[in-house]
């Protein structure tokens, strides 16, 4: 018995992986919550109610799954590349601190200034993973350490200008940051609910990243940049350009996630404004098998498992960092999914 | 500025360094004996976390001290086996499975935690280890308070650094982990196992991260909370780069680190003026500096990061 390497991956299992790697987290996952002495399908209902069960808690997923959007694409395009961008929590802070910035300071019409905001909030994003990215190709410093440390770099600065230049004086002592203008908030998508447009600039993000990676030259260039990068530079890519360009793009759609939650829902930034989207982003790549539309579908279902979770948690009891444990189990029974629609198993 | 100076003859100073330095000694021994076989370990930060919480619950629930670090041992090398498994026979990408490792391990230890431990208003304590004096040395002056009235863990780490370079450097099985690094069809050609190899040493790399881990609960603090690794499984990871994969390298690394880190936190008390955040960036900041000092002279093992299969080239 032996594994061969598959030369087309078929539809069909593309598409089952997933299926198949997520059943297999909820299953491992049931022992955890046996253990807690809750019946599992139990629980899995209440966390189903909890996230889909009425109109106002499907809202609250859709806000939380609108972050996981942008830095599940973030990851993705990365990794196609073969860049290990782990730094999305940073970028998000970084989208987010510059937005709350300008956003209370500039004074321009609503119309202006809400894309000049997410610019500045992409410009931050791609900038932090710029840094990286060239110590890589210009020292061979391995990103995955950089990017790693610099998330805590930039929840420290975050921190420091918080308690600093960008303290709210109406807070209450509370740390956090001055909001932006009311301007500049982006239009709720279902009045009374928390859910704003962003969650369509998501999906719209998301298919403009489709059509970038799948019909441009760009697109082609980091696919076989990550595939096989000799061949590429061979092929005569430069892969200094590509890579950059991909880290660009990859920190940019992190740094809009920070962003369009600044003005969609927190209006300011706190250090514990995001409950780990950038690392969440990462699982909800690989849930995508790196495909843009993929990763609208698998943050949704990342979303459900948290806003579930708490639900289901405040229900029965149940500890709710079993949200993690089902999102972290996702990502390895993925990977271990991935590699049946890659390879075939040969008598 | 003389206070600043002042605080660099201070013998606490000193004994705080190598207290610092100590998770990082096992944390980074533990990734250079992985990375050296062959496998970049990721899972480190959350295995460190594992053993934080395993070590410190195992003795929070009656254990002595010394089954406590067994308990996180063994703790750390069952996720080790996991990432070993998906890593080594399976061939998955290091990067990907070591971060799932990392998510999974903390997030379990974190619900593990919630379940079995009843948290009031303060996280709940255990009787850490206490600083052993060693007999006539520890009244050495200076020399005494600073290496002989640690806690055992401490001794134990200097002491793994020593068995490390020995057993890589010396022995037949550590020429069989570096040339597993190297290039695992020279093992094979020996007639030895590259798979067995690789996963022994992930394995026994990951139980001393755990071991790491567990020093910050049972040594440094006395309870567990969410969050309290805090990137010293990431540092570590450069660390060993910073060490061109060698453990004398890589015990001065962990000491310089934690040289930088005891200083800035003492510095904060009579530096006026400066934001704390930025005295709490600066190991990072350093640790980033540091990789790329030495990037251009990194001595990579040839086949880390690259999968082993039979007959494949």
């Amino acid at each position: 018995m032996r594994l061969e390497r598959r030369a087309h991956a078929p539809l069909h299992l593309v598409l089952l992986a997933p299926l198949a790697a997520i059943c297999a987290a909820l299953l491992l996952a049931a022992g955890l919550i046996a253990a807690a002495g809750v019946n599992p399908l139990g629980a899995y209902g209440e966390m189903l109610r909890g996230a889909l069960g009425s109109r106002l808690s499907i809202t609250e997923m859709l806000t939380r799954a609108t972050p996981l959007i942008f830095t599940g694409l973030a990851a993705a395009v990365a990794f196609r590349a073969k860049l290990w961008n782990i730094g999305g929590e940073g970028q998000f802070f970084a989208g987010a601190l510059i937005t709350a910035w300008i956003g209370h300071t500039l004074a321009a019409p609503g119309w202006l200034g809400v894309p000049v905001l997410l610019l500045a909030g992409m410009a931050a994003g791609a900038l932090l993973l710029a840094g990286p990215a060239y110590l890589r190709l210009r020292f061979g410093v391995d990103e995955v350490v950089t990017t790693l440390l610099l998330n805590f770099i930039v929840v420290l600065f975050v921190g420091l200008m918080i308690e600093g230049p960008l303290r709210d004086p109406l807070a209450f002592g509370w740390p956090q940051s001055v909001p932006v203008d009311s301007s500049f908030r982006l239009p709720d998508l279902i009045p009374r609910t928390r859910l704003h447009v962003g969650l369509l600039i998501g999906v719209a993000a998301a298919g403009l990243v489709w059509l970038v990676l799948a019909r441009t030259v760009f697109g082609a260039e980091t696919r076989a940049a990550g595939l096989n990068a000799r061949a590429a530079a061979f092929a005569g890519i430069s892969l200094p350009r590509t890579l950059m360009g991909v880290a660009l793009l990859s920190g940019a759609l992190a740094g809009l996630a920070g962003s369009v939650e600044v003005l969609g829902v927190t209006a300011g930034v706190t250090t514990t404004m995001s409950p780990g989207f950038g690392y969440a982003g990462i699982v909800v790549a690989m849930l995508a098998a790196l495909h843009p539309a993929g990763v609208v579908a698998a943050a949704i279902f990342v979303a459900t498992v948290f806003v579930g979770a708490d639900a289901m948690s405040r229900a029965t009891g149940v500890p709710s960092f079993i949200a993690d444990v089902i999102v972290a189990l996702c990502l390895l029974t993925m990977i271990v999914a991935l590699l049946f629609t890659t390879y075939r198993v040969r008598r | 500025m003389t206070e600043a100076m002042d605080l660099l003859l201070n013998t606490s100073l000193w004994a705080a360094v190598l207290r610092i330095a100590t998770p990082l000694i096992f944390g980074v021994l533990g990734a250079l004996l992985c990375e050296r076989a062959g496998v970049l370990n990721l899972g480190i930060e959350g295995i460190m976390t594992m053993g934080a919480m395993t070590g410190w619950l195992a003795v929070f629930l009656g254990a002595p001290l010394w089954v406590g670090l067994l308990v996180a041992a063994l703790c750390g090398a069952a996720m080790g086996l996991v990432h070993a498994i998906l890593t080594v026979p399976l061939g998955l990408s290091q990067h990907v499975s070591g971060l799932g490792i990392t998510l999974f391990a903390s997030a379990l230890a974190y619900y593990l935690y919630r379940l079995i431990v009843e948290v009031g208003d303060l996280p709940p304590t255990i009787e850490p280890f206490r600083a052993l004096e060693i007999p006539l040395l520890s009244d050495l002056p200076l020399l005494g308070p600073v290496l002989f009235s640690q806690a055992m863990p401490t001794y134990i780490a200097l002491f793994a650094v020593a068995v490390m370079a020995y057993v890589l450097a010396r022995t037949p099985l550590g020429l069989a982990i570096r040339m597993t690094g190297e290039n695992p069809h020279a093992v094979e050609a020996q007639g030895l196992n590259p798979f067995r190899i690789r996963i022994g040493a992930v394995v026994a790399g990951s139980a001393l991260m755990a071991v790491g881990g567990s020093f910050l609960t049972m040594v440094a603090f006395d309870s567990f909370f969410p969050g309290m690794v805090q990137g010293r499984g990431w540092i570590c990871i450069a660390l060993v780069v910073f060490a061109s994969w060698r453990p004398g390298k890589a015990l001065l690394g962990a000491l310089l680190f934690a040289f930088f880190d005891a200083y800035q936190l003492r510095l904060q008390t009579v530096v006026e003026g400066v934001p704390y955040q930025l005295f709490l960036m600066a190991p990072y900041i350093l640790s980033i500096v540091a990789l790329i000092l030495v990037a251009r002279r990194a001595e990579v093992p040839a086949a880390l990061m690259t999968p082993y299969r039979r007959g494949e080239r």
